[in-house]
């Protein structure tokens, strides 16, 4: 049964992010990519991981996208014309891409992955809570990369700020 | 539920730390800096950095792991935090004059250069690919925007989203290589990815696993067929960028890529060799044929250190100890050389208008003798010529590359570094047997900029003429 629900909801996040790649107009793109989020937010459940599913729903479907459909409304940059440049590239990535996804395929498709089951196994993370596990992880084994993430977002928004606001030397001239 | 404590080691991420708390200063000093003092946001922020090199310097030989083994303070890394943290102080030393002639003088400059070098510094003593990641996202992200810093200038921008769009992409190899290697051997640490291939076969999972993260790594370091992105953006970013970004993420970058390849995956070493010697090849030579045909210093200069990158792949491919050591002195040497270099083009622009034109620099050696020889000195060094550092650097790869059975590459840089002499050549026929171009008279060099030339090819020099030191303290610089 969960396997069903698998492929339903896998056959629908890869149909979604080749109609976000491939639509023109950026709202119809934004709409498919929140599908993509909500499908793999059920593929988060299938994994016994609730929180994840519902994080992934709250703040990529949610905030994230809204935010772009936002940006999208405001700019109204109509739809994609920067294709006819690329033209000679495209026969190229197509051809490398299909290689690349043939082999993902023939490697992927047929491997094992280790019979080792790691310390999270469904039942665990039944026992313990699925947000404590998540939680207790996130402040002990990965409190680093967890606060270098928190300096990359500050980073960002630094980045941001400098490129969008005005310039005060340049004002004053 | 009982209590978890973290595996807090503060002192062994000290560098990173300093650093990181040097930028959020600058940051706030920013806004209560006026604009004509600037500059001291700059002297801050070497200042922070000399702090964080005494940090790494204090913990040489300690040898800690922390954070659940997800970084490392080992002397390997901590030579490759002493590198950057150099790099990064002497681009500051040329950056405070020319954003100012720019009117890019922003302390923002400062913060994302110091946040991108706090990024190349967890970088290059991650010993998780989790935390290698992060440090690639956190030393790439600032110089996207560094890299379209001059946002008036249309090819500074261009820079930045070309930069920035094929970055991501390989961002995203990366990540899924991390995500196989993760499926094959159910770990990120890389100490236990190398014992459990210790203990069972590789599969073709983990070897696609493997060829994405040397894409991911490829792509950063600018090997043949990744190098696409880098004479557009190391043109048209500002100059000072340009020279801080071709010296600092090959160390941050190939440390990581060192650490990941002969550490944690000497087991799959028959595969990868292999492919990494046709990498090699392929960049080396097409580096340095590219360069041949470049007429703008800056084009010449970027493939130039394509180049170098696949003289640095030679010693991976060697995966041995001398191959190791002779990296470490092969990427300091590269930094001071190049920066030096950089340093030269800055120092002999006029103002706001820079001389990127090899045909530019006509004269300029009657004009500014020092400076033309200070240029002379390292395009030298970057040819490989004797006594400079850049000599060393190679004859110490190529040796251990010949040691370890691998002779044939050794031929094919040689024979690349002789190509070399002729680009390297060209600027300095320029200065020395050309008339002088028009408007040399009049222009001045920074203090500053003449400081960090100075320092420059003085490491040069000590280090192509007494490289003993260097060679020792990077030959403990083993990975643990």
């Amino acid at each position: 049964m969960s396997l069903l629900v698998f492929y339903l909801f896998a056959a629908i996040a890869v149909l979604a992010a080749l109609g976000m790649v491939v639509l023109r107009n950026p709202v119809h793109s934004a709409l498919s990519l929140a599908l993509v989020f909500v499908s793999l937010a059920a593929m988060y459940v299938l994994l016994s991981a609730p929180f994840i599913a519902v994080a992934q729903v709250m703040i990529y479907a949610g905030a994230i996208l809204i935010l772009f459909v936002f940006v999208i409304m405001l700019l109204s940059p109509g739809t994609d014309q920067g294709v006819g440049a690329l033209k000679a590239q495209r026969g190229l990535a197509i051809l490398f891409g299909a290689a690349l996804l043939v082999l993902l395929i023939a490697v992927l498709g047929g491997a094992v992955l280790p019979p080792t089951r790691g310390t999270f196994t469904p039942e665990a993370i039944a026992a313990e809570g699925d947000t404590q596990a998540v939680g207790a992880l996130l402040f002990t084994n990965f409190l680093l990369p967890f606060e270098i993430t928190s300096i990359l977002l500050l980073v960002a928004i630094v980045g941001v700020i400098v490129l969008a606001k005005k310039r005060q030397s340049i004002s004053k001239q | 539920m009982p209590i978890l404590v973290p595996d807090i080691n503060l002192r062994i991420i000290a560098p990173a730390l300093i650093v990181t708390v040097t930028a959020i200063v600058v940051l706030l000093g920013e806004l209560v800096t006026p604009a004509e003092r600037k500059r001291w946001l700059g002297y801050l922020s070497i200042a922070g950095l000399v702090v964080a090199a005494f940090a790494a310097f204090s913990l040489w030989g300690a040898n800690a792991s922390g954070f659940s083994g997800m970084v490392v303070a080992d002397n390997f890394g901590l030579f490759l935090t002493l590198t950057i943290a150099l790099s990064a102080a002497l681009s500051i030393l040329l950056s405070i004059p020319f954003i100012h002639a720019h009117e890019i003088d922003q302390g923002e400059y400062y913060v994302l250069l110091l946040a991108s070098v706090a990024g190349m510094i967890v970088m290059a003593t991650a010993t998780d690919l989790i935390v290698i990641f992060l440090g690639l996202e956190l030393l790439s992200l600032p110089l996207y925007i560094l890299a379209a810093f001059q946002r008036e200038d249309t090819r500074s921008l261009e820079a930045g989203i070309k930069y920035f769009l094929l970055g991501a992409f390989s961002s995203a190899f990366f990540l899924y290589g991390i995500a196989l290697v993760f499926g094959a051997t159910g770990t990120t640490n890389l100490a236990k990815i190398a014992a459990s291939l210790a203990q069972s076969a590789g599969s073709p999972m983990l070897s696609i696993g493997v060829g994405l993260l040397m894409v991911g790594f490829a792509f950063k370091v600018a090997l043949v067929p990744f190098h696409w992105w880098t004479p557009d953006v190391y043109d048209g970013a500002p100059t000072t960028v340009t020279a801080f970004m071709s010296v600092a993420v090959k160390a941050a970058a190939f440390g990581a890529f060192f650490r990941t390849f002969q550490f944690a995956l000497p087991a799959l070493a028959l595969d990868w060799r292999a492919v990494a010697a046709v990498l090699a090849v392929l960049t080396m030579t097409l580096g340095n044929v590219a360069a041949l045909l470049q007429s703008n210093v800056k084009r010449m200069l970027a493939y130039s250190s394509i180049a170098h990158a696949g003289y640095i792949l030679i010693a991976l491919v060697a995966m041995s100890a001398n191959g190791l050591s002779s990296a470490l002195f092969y990427l300091l040497a590269y930094t001071v050389t190049n920066l030096g270099a950089f340093g030269a083009v800055i120092a002999l622009s006029d103002g706001a208008r820079e001389r990127l034109e090899i045909k530019d620099f006509a004269g300029a050696a009657r004009e500014h003798p020092l400076v033309a020889l200070a240029l002379t000195i390292c395009l030298l060094s970057l040819a490989g010529f004797p006594p400079f550092a850049g000599f060393v650097g190679k004859f110490l790869i190529f040796g251990a590359a010949v040691e370890t059975g691998w002779a044939w590459l050794a031929v094919i840089g040689v024979l690349n570094s002789l190509v070399s002499v002729y680009f390297y050549l060209r600027p300095v026929v320029q200065m020395y047997m050309s008339e002088p171009a028009e408007g040399w008279s009049g222009i001045r060099v920074a203090p500053l900029v003449a400081l960090a030339l100075l320092i420059a090819v003085i490491s040069v020099i000590a280090l192509g003429v007494f490289p003993a030191p260097a060679i020792a303290l990077a030959a403990g610089g083993l990975i643990r």
